[in-house]
C-alpha cells in the first residue's frame, strides 16, 4: 500500500497529469465566474455584495482541508518515518497559506458593507488569522532550517500543534458570540443555502481545489526535482 | 447591462476588489511556483548533460535514495 506513495512511480504520474488539471481548473473556473458574478441571484438582504461569498468560502473551506490534511500527515511522519509525508506537506502549504490570506482578505472586504468594519476581534475571524499564521510558520521551518530532518520534526510539530485550531474556527461561531454568521452549509443537517446560490459555490470550490491540486503537483515535482539534482551533484 | 455588471446595487467596488484579489493571489503564487520548477528542471538538465557515460549508466539505475522509505 505504501509503495503507491513512492515518489519514483508519482513523478511519472504529475507530469502526465499537470497540464490536464490546468486546463480543467481554467474551464471550470471560468464556469464558476460567470455562475458567481451573472447567473447567481442577488441576496434579499446582503443585496449583490453576497456574491464576495464564492471567493470566500471556499478560500477558507480549502486552506482549513489542507491544514488538517497536512497535521494529519504531520503524525505520519513521526509514527511511520516516511519522509514522503513530509514532502507532501511541505508541497502543499503554499496553496494553503494563500488560501487562507484569501479567506481574510475577502472576509475583511466583505465585512465593511455588511458589519461595517474591516476588521473586529471577533473568534473565527481571530483563528482564522492565527491559521495563516500557523502556516507561514509552518512555511519559514523549512525556509530558515538547512537540515533536512530538523526542518521535518519543527515542521511537523507545527503543524500537529495547528490542529487544535482546526476545531476551534469551525465551532468559535457556536461558542461565543460573534460577528461571524453560522455555518450555512451543513453536512449531517439540511443546508440554509438556495440551490441557485449552492451551484456556483459548488463549482467555485471544485476550482479552487483543482487549483490547489495543481499547486501541489508542480511544487512536488520541484522538490522531487531537487532531490535529483542533489543526488547528481554527488556523483 | 455592464454598468450594471460593475456596480452591483452599489457593491461593485467590495465584489470586483475580492475577486480581483482573488484572481491575482492565484496568478502570483502560479508564477512563482512555476517559476522554481523551470529553474530545477533547467538545473537538472545541464547537470545530466555535463555527465561521462559511465556516470549515465549509474544514474540510469538510480533511485531516490533520501525518500527510501524505513
Amino acid at each position: 500500500m505504501i509503495n503507491y506513495f513512492n515518489p519514483n512511480n508519482t513523478l511519472k504520474i504529475i507530469n502526465k497529469i499537470q497540464k490536464f488539471v490546468f486546463a480543467l481548473f481554467i474551464i471550470v473556473l471560468l464556469l464558476g465566474l460567470v455562475e458567481a458574478l451573472v447567473l447567481s441571484p442577488e441576496d434579499y438582504k446582503q443585496s449583490d455584495s453576497v456574491r464576495i461569498m464564492y471567493v470566500h468560502v471556499p478560500s477558507a473551506w480549502i486552506s482549513l482541508g489542507i491544514f488538517s490534511f497536512i497535521s494529519i500527515l504531520s503524525f505520519g511522519v513521526f509514527v511511520f518515518k516516511n519522509k514522503n509525508f513530509s514532502l507532501i506537506t511541505k508541497s502543499l502549504a503554499p496553496s494553503g497559506f494563500v488560501f487562507s490570506i484569501i479567506a481574510l482578505v475577502t472576509g475583511s472586504i466583505w465585512g465593511k458593507p455588511t458589519w461595517g468594519t474591516w476588521w473586529a476581534w471577533d473568534a473565527r475571524i481571530t483563528s482564522m488569522l492565527l491559521l495563516s499564521i500557523f502556516y507561514l510558520l509552518f512555511i519559514t521551518s523549512w525556509k530558515i532550517t538547512t537540515d533536512t530532518s530538523k526542518a521535518e520534526k519543527v515542521s511537523s510539530i507545527i503543524a500537529i500543534i495547528g490542529l487544535i485550531n482546526i476545531p476551534v474556527i469551525k465551532f468559535s461561531v457556536e461558542w461565543w458570540n460573534t460577528l461571524h454568521q453560522p455555518a450555512s452549509v451543513k453536512i449531517l443537517e439540511e443546508t440554509t443555502i438556495h440551490s441557485s446560490m449552492l451551484t456556483p459555490l459548488a463549482i467555485m470550490t471544485a476550482a479552487f481545489a483543482l487549483f490547489s491540486l495543481l499547486i501541489f503537483l508542480m511544487k512536488y515535482n520541484t522538490e522531487l526535482l531537487k532531490i535529483k539534482n542533489k543526488g547528481l551533484n554527488r556523483l | 447591462m455592464i454598468s450594471e455588471l460593475l456596480n452591483m446595487n452599489g457593491y461593485g467596488v467590495y465584489v470586483w476588489s475580492s475577486f480581483i484579489f482573488t484572481l491575482f493571489s492565484f496568478s502570483f503564487l502560479y508564477t512563482v511556483v512555476k517559476l522554481n520548477l523551470i529553474k530545477e528542471k533547467k538545473k537538472f538538465e545541464e547537470n545530466y548533460k555535463s555527465l561521462d557515460e559511465k556516470k549515465l549508466a549509474s544514474v540510469a539505475k538510480q533511485t531516490l535514495p533520501h525518500l527510501k522509505f524505513n
